[in-house]
């Protein structure tokens, strides 16, 4: 039964992550009074790219073409370790959520590798920003799950993602909400958000994300995008079940209610970029050093209580 | 047993044999490594005897110098050194003889004596059942390998890198002759057998004895602020030499530090405390000054010492685990210390002898002249990409395996642990690992992508050319190694943990301890590896059926409307780090000289940064050149007149004497 429900929540991931591009988008036109693009608008770009073919710098190798394949492939296998829904993740094993962010960053490394491939000064500059930011925002990560793992006693993400209860925020608010700042800071840094990247810039020299791909096209520029759009949804995973720890027991309506949060927390996103501006470059690495001490701060409020 | 003298007496004869025939280097250089391959193969298959049998044998001679004696033990954790360094010695003596007939073409026959000498040497390190023939061969050990790194000796830097090299590893000896002459003092004896049953040591002996064999093997093994020969003496030498010094040499120290810590007794938890503290200082402040490196043999060569560092993190775990009364963290840190030392010895090998291809290829190794070899040399990036990937610790290679040992031990441990004393050092563990995973992505992105790919940022890569068999099969073979012990990490740690568990340090709290329900986890992780294999392969499947009957088009790459761009406007390896080197620059303090721009159509501007070693240019330095200062008052006495040197040693007997006379009387 686990199984299926895992499997369930899989391929329910796996329909709806470009779906929370649709809802921020929609959430930020509305802020600007405009109608805004279709909420699946994104599942019609990575259709039409997927039926499209490619154009090729000459400068690349074969390692411009490997970059987005290994990298969707990375970002999959740690969306089947990531327990997106009520039920246990399709695998789960004591230290499953460390093998995640290491396949992210095989992810984002393939990504950077594809970038200085190209030999453009732009795809270097994201490159290079990329690095500094994901260094920090890994760091961030890895240390707000261990945070978690420390505080809730369990190994393994399902099973933390279990133990994160009304009655856990009943009695450590204060540990859990500085581990939700950090989260939240984590996702939209590494999905690209304001405050830290334009997910709308159409000049180069400001990209980050958005620079680094500037030559990919097709089907891998489509990989691209879906990619991310699940990086996003395992994200996400995490700060929903840290921050809306309700549960009926049951397996469809806990999804539903996953569900639900996931589009709230697309809506915040959405409400973030329309009232925020983008930090000044110099700026990020300040806040993401923050979000990186926020769970060594968690961690002394527990060792010491 | 046999086996084993007979891989020792095949390494010696051939480097004496290759070291006669002045006349004839080609058939010196055959001789030399081809008893080098035959020694290793000998080698290997004595260690993989013991190890599978699980049974030790020793042999036990007397020898004319006191207290020394010919006594050789091999059993399964020395065995593990010895598989390593006699695998590491095969694949660099094949290579070397392609590499040094394309480097020195005639010239370089005799530093395959050396090279010899210098495996040997490590494998009767390795093997040494006493401490003065331990003593003999680590120093024997150094100075061979001394000689091949001054190989280019004729340039000024590479004598300047074999005397600092030469300077740390003499003062680790000294360290080490001490320690072991008041261990050997406490025991009544030299023998490994004896030190480890003697009766246990008063408290404050144990301290200082632990302390000067964290410092006397962390030299060796390169614990920052010892690490300063690796980024000198690892460039300089040979790719070859490099490989075996980083793959294995440096090791030593970590199996000296395993050795002593069977004679010291049970750990105070400070022991724990401190390598924890020295692998966390090491690791990061490596990596940190790795990314900010130019030459790509540096980077790799700081990149070891954080590869140290992190080895040191895990032991230090073990240790703590071992005071604080908790098997599980003791057997996962100490597992994943072995474990990464073998995961170190795979990659790092590789990495240095794709730096070598790179350097036949390309004739360079400054990252800012190179760019876009991967065209050229697809073969040898491929094999340097897997093993870059796998030194950052990215699935589905080996490097996780390791690290993430050490990761759920420190977890486990932390969880079960209460109060803040018990949980700090883990929690500091936790956090240097995962500060090094980042940095080491940006690092070795760096390593890789500015020398594999874009376009040559210099010139001349018109002449660039594949670099031959020889040179690129060892790092293909090797990155295959990768993978399978990727593959295969469950098997290859539950074989560690076995060795840890009968011959390791930590005898007492492991002997009814089952390391199987704690390895578990390994299996996921392999299982992990194979599902990112085959996702890929499915990924790889998606992108062609959607391509299938598509024509793709080539392009120049987009250059955001400007006309005319060159490989010069590239990122460099400076900037693409620059980011990184700015926000740590209190600790990297890098040298810039910023350009002066003079009227308003400058002519000609120079911008340059570097990132010299910090304790190398601001403590050692300084330090030694105070006590040179001192010291050079005593120069007049040393001035070449023989009859002179008579007269002093005549001299200091006549004092001994009498003083010698005073205290009997």
């Amino acid at each position: 039964m686990t199984g299926a429900a895992g499997m369930t929540q899989l391929v329910f991931a796996l329909f709806c992550a470009p779906f929370l591009l649709g809802v921020a988008n929609r959430a930020k036109a509305l802020f600007a009074g405009r109608a805004g693009p279709p909420l699946c608008q994104a599942y019609f770009d990575i259709w039409r790219l997927f039926h499209k073919s490619v154009v090729y710098s000459t400068t690349t190798t074969w390692l411009f073409r490997a970059g987005p394949v290994v990298s969707l492939a990375a970002t999959f296998v740690a969306l089947c370790l990531a327990p997106c829904g009520g039920a246990k993740a399709v695998f789960s094993f004591d230290g499953d959520f460390i093998v995640m962010v290491y396949l992210l960053g095989l992810s984002r490394a393939f990504i950077v590798l594809a970038a200085l491939d190209t030999g453009s000064s732009f795809e270097g500059m994201g490159a290079s920003r990329e690095l500094q930011f994901s260094l920090l925002a890994e760091v961030g990560l890895l240390l707000c799950l261990f945070a978690l793992a420390w505080k809730t006693g369990m190994l393994d993400a399902s099973s933390i993602c279990g133990q994160l209860t009304v009655e856990a925020w009943r009695q450590e608010a204060g540990v859990l909400s500085l581990l939700a700042a950090a989260l939240l800071l984590v996702l939209l840094a590494e999905s690209s958000r304001i405050p830290f990247d334009d997910p709308n810039t159409h000049l180069e020299l400001t990209m980050i994300h958005e620079v680094m791909v500037l030559d990919h096209s097709g089907p891998e520029l489509g990989m691209i995008l879906y990619g991310a759009s699940l990086k996003m949804w395992i994200l996400g995973t995490f700060l929903v079940r840290l921050v809306f720890p309700l549960r009926t027991g049951n397996f469809a309506a806990d999804l539903a209610l996953f569900g639900g949060a996931m589009v709230l927390l697309a809506v915040g996103i959405g409400i973030i970029e329309s009232t925020m501006a983008r930090l000044r470059l110099l700026n990020v690495p300040k806040l993401l050093l923050g979000a990186a001490a926020l769970p060594c701060l968690a961690f002394l409020l527990s060792a010491g209580g | 047993m046999p086996l084993f003298l007979a891989s020792i007496f095949a390494f010696i004869a051939a480097g004496i044999l290759s070291a006669l025939p002045r006349k004839r280097p080609r058939a010196a250089g055959l001789a030399g490594a081809g008893g080098a391959v035959l020694g290793s193969l000998l080698g290997i298959a004595s260690a993989v005897k013991t190890l599978a049998s699980g049974a030790g044998e020793t042999l036990h001679l007397s020898w004319t110098i006191p207290y020394a004696a010919v006594s050789f033990q091999l059993e399964p954790l020395s065995s593990f050194f010895l598989l390593l360094v006699f695998a590491v010695g095969l694949v660099t003596a094949i290579y070397g003889q392609g590499y040094l007939r394309h480097h020195h073409p005639g010239g370089a026959a005799h530093t395959w004596l050396f090279f010899n000498i210098m495996v040997a040497s490590i494998a009767v390190v390795f093997a040494a059942g006493n401490a003065i023939l331990f003593l003999m061969a680590w120093e024997i050990m150094a100075l061979s390998s001394f000689f091949l790194v001054i190989l280019e000796g004729e340039k000024e830097s590479t004598r300047r890198a074999g005397l600092i090299y030469l300077v740390v590893t003499q003062a680790g000896t000294a360290l080490l002759l001490v320690f072991f002459i008041l261990l050997g003092n406490h025991a009544g004896s030299f023998d490994f057998s004896r030190l480890a049953s003697a009766a246990s040591l008063p408290m404050p002996l144990a301290n200082a004895l632990f302390i000067l064999a964290l410092v006397g093997f962390g030299s060796k093994a390169g614990f920052v602020p010892l690490h300063v020969w690796l980024p000198e003496a690892h460039p300089a030498a040979p790719s070859h030499v490099s490989a075996l010094m980083s793959g294995i040499m440096i090791k030593t120290g970590i199996y000296g530090l395993f050795r002593a810590l069977t004679f010291l007794g049970p750990p105070p938890s400070w022991w724990g405390w401190a390598l924890i503290a020295v692998g966390f200082v090491t690791s990061c402040w490596a990596i940190l000054f790795a990314s900010a490196q130019r030459d790509l043999k540096r980077l790799l060569a700081y990149s070891s010492v954080e590869n140290i560092g992190i080895i040191a993190l895990a032991l230090g775990v073990a240790l703590f685990g071992e005071s604080a009364g908790l098997p599980v963290l003791t057997m996962l840190g100490a597992t994943a210390a072995l474990f990464h030392v073998l995961n170190h010895a795979a990659y790092k090998t590789l990495l240095f002898l794709g730096a070598g291809g790179v350097s036949i290829a390309a004739g360079t190794l400054d990252l800012d002249r190179l760019g876009g070899l991967l065209k050229k040399a697809p073969w040898l990036g491929a094999g340097f990409l897997v093993g870059a990937l796998a030194i950052c610790g990215l699935p589905p290679l080996n490097g996780l395996a390791s690290e993430f040992l050490l990761y759920l031990g420190a977890l486990r441990a932390g969880i079960s642990q209460h109060g803040f004393v018990q949980q700090a050092p883990l929690g500091l563990a936790i956090g240097s690992l995962a500060i090094c995973g980042g940095l080491a992505i940006a690092s070795f992105s760096k390593a890789f992508g500015i020398v594999f790919l874009g376009t040559c940022r210099g010139n001349g890569s018109e002449h660039w050319h594949a670099p031959g068999l020889a040179i690129q099969a060892p790092v293909v073979v090797l990155g295959f190694v990768c993978v399978a012990l990727g593959l295969l990490a469950p098997f290859v740690a539950s074989g560690i943990a076995s060795i840890v568990q009968t011959h390791g340090p930590f005898k007492g709290a492991l002997a009814a301890f089952d390391p199987a329900p704690s390895l578990r986890p390994l299996f996921w992780l392999a299982g992990a590896n194979a599902g990112a294999l085959i996702a890929i392969a499915l990924a790889v499947w998606l992108r062609r059926a959607l391509l299938r009957g598509r024509n793709p088009g080539r392009a120049p790459t987009w250059d955001c409307g400007y006309s005319s761009p060159t490989p010069r406007m590239q990122y460099s390896s400076s900037s693409l780090v620059q980011p990184i080197a700015w926000l740590f620059g209190a600790f990297l303090r890098p040298r810039e000289k910023d350009p002066q721009v003079v009227g308003y159509f400058p002519h000609h501007a120079e911008h340059a940064t570097e990132t010299p070693d910090f304790f190398l240019e601001r403590v050692f330095s300084r330090v030694f050149t105070s006590v040179d200062g001192v010291l050079s008052r005593l120069r007049r006495f040393q001035h070449g007149r023989l009859q002179a040197y008579v007269f002093y040693i005549l001299v200091t007997l006549v004092a001994l004497l009498l003083w010698h006379l005073e205290v009997v009387r």
